[in-house]
């Protein structure tokens, strides 16, 4: 039956995937993707992109809506890492990137020390909202062929191209379940760039950005305090107190921040924030507590 | 999303020596929007019962008012005060009244009553929506948190504590549980009821 399907379907995504990888596989058969390290693809470049399995059922996309995180359906299925709050921002002194470090699975919170700004090169940063899997697999192929167009074109690739990458890339897959939520910073000729790519397709460029869902809490803050003439200090301080918002407010996200600042000379990771002691002592720099009085009394 | 997590809070009850502890966190929500850290779901239903509401905030209110009248009219009519042991059936089929179409909560209740020979009986107890009765000689919990309490609990709970010692434990059991609960949390409020007297304190927790 499958074989009869992948035969004689033409129009689904699984069926032109199928077809191109039959295509590579018999242009290059020297090397299995198994010697390269990984089975799923990270050394099968050359031919043009990695190979998934897919189920071995009649129509794939169908089965793996069913099954897998989707936000059309907000009920059972796979869970993976939802809740989030995520922001970026351009100004004068280059890209402040902010993320909590929550996951939660339903009401239980698995973990609260998780990575969601992803290290793609030393210019450029992903942030990670929606699947954890999906946003630190894919950044991190993303990456790998931002390394590729500098060694082909000796220089280093622009944001917008790298995002354009991205989003065509997750937009292949559509409606297989891919799930992230993205911003791609960083700095090249044209200056600080922040680009939102997600797994719809959408890729947008803009100087303001937050992600998940605390961001609305995120956004109330981030709008009051932004302007493009930020100093550097202000900046971070506005990218920590919305996450500190976001953090206080929003039941799936929180515990902690991480903050990184992108400059000329690329990204450097200014540090990480507990959003408990924000709320009852600040930041550290002893401009007082981020919570109002009646919040932060009590014994200890 | 279920109605019994809509407003989220949790409530643990702990028995010790001579006396027993009940303790909730303060948040109320909106699903995942917190709205106040000063929400009350433990209220005293005389000076040596405490009863715990957790579930949807509407029916708390509803409840406290009804078993605040119920316990009213049990008091005049008997012309005594209402042990524990009757005000956990009170509230049991005051539950069971309303068995197709329950009220979202799943009282925590916790008090000392006084023996005939002048010593003191600690008493805890839980219902879940419909009023089944649950009488543990340890610890109840229930809401959102309820799951990750029990885990707490079981591990941190130990029998015959002082009330000094009871209070450290039924503070860390909530603390250290509801900070593994998205919906739960946002400060807490702990009684430890002794037979001469109830210390209540707030305490701070992860505001996130």
């Amino acid at each position: 039956m499958n074989t009869f399907v992948d035969l004689y379907s033409t129009t689904s995504a699984t069926a032109q995937l199928r077809r191109a990888q039959k295509i590579t596989e018999e242009e290059n058969e020297e090397f299995s993707d198994g010697s390269w390290g990984s089975q799923a693809g990270f050394g099968t470049i050359v031919k043009g992109g990695p190979s998934f399995m897919v189920p071995n059922v009649p129509d794939p996309t169908s089965f793996l809506r069913l099954h897998t995180d989707d936000h059309a359906d907000p009920s059972c299925r796979i869970k993976i890492q939802h809740g989030t709050t995520t922001l970026a921002f351009r100004f004068q002194g280059g890209v402040i990137v902010a993320v909590d470090s929550r996951a939660t699975a339903g009401s239980y919170i698995a973990s609260g020390t998780v990575k969601k700004v992803i290290e793609i090169n030393p210019y450029l940063l992903g942030t990670m909202a929606g699947g954890a899997a999906d946003c630190q697999y894919w950044e991190t192929y993303l990456g790998m062929h931002c390394r590729l167009h500098e060694l082909r074109n000796r220089e280093r690739i622009s944001v917008s191209a790298a995002s354009k990458y991205l989003s065509n890339l997750v937009y292949s897959y559509k409606g297989m379940g891919l799930s992230m939520g993205t911003m791609i910073c960083g700095w090249d000729k044209t200056g600080p760039a922040v680009f939102y790519v997600d797994s719809d397709g959408t890729r947008m460029k803009g100087d303001l950005f937050s992600v998940g869902s605390g961001s609305t809490f995120a956004y109330g803050v981030l709008d009051q305090g932004y302007r493009w003439d930020l100093t550097d200090e202000e900046a971070q301080e506005l990218g920590r107190r919305s996450i500190y918002a976001a953090g206080h407010r929003d039941a799936f996200s929180g515990n902690t921040c991480n903050l990184y600042h992108v400059k000329e000379n690329g990204w450097q990771f200014v540090g990480n924030y507990d959003i408990a002691k924000m709320h009852y002592e600040g930041n550290g720099t002893g401009a007082g507590p981020y919570g109002y009085e009646p919040r932060i009394t009590g014994e200890n | 999303m279920s109605i019994m997590s809509h407003n989220g809070g949790s409530v643990i009850a702990m028995v010790g020596k001579d006396c027993v502890a009940i303790a909730s966190d303060l948040r109320l929500g909106n699903e995942a929007m917190g709205i106040s850290s000063n929400f009350q779901r433990i209220f005293p239903v005389s000076d040596r019962i405490y009863l715990g509401l957790p579930g949807l905030a509407t029916d708390v209110a509803t409840l406290r008012e009804k078993f605040r009248f119920r316990v009213n009219m049990y008091t005049i009519k008997e012309e005594r005060e209402i042990k524990p042991e009757t005000f956990a059936h009170l509230v049991s089929s005051t539950l069971y009244e309303h068995r197709f179409g329950p009220y979202f909560i799943e009282p925590v209740m916790a008090g000392i009553s006084k023996t005939p020979t002048g010593g003191v009986k600690p008493f805890i107890a839980a219902t879940d929506l419909i009023g089944c009765l649950n009488f543990a000689k340890d610890f109840v919990v229930a809401g959102t948190a309820s799951d990750k309490l029990y885990g707490v609990a079981e591990g941190l709970w130990e029998p015959d504590l002082e009330p000094e010692d009871l209070f450290e434990t039924i503070s860390q059991t909530l603390l250290n549980a509801v900070d593994r609960d998205a919906f739960s949390g946002w400060g807490a409020l702990v009684h430890v009821i002794t037979k001469d007297k109830v210390i209540t304190r707030t305490l701070k927790g992860r505001m996130d």
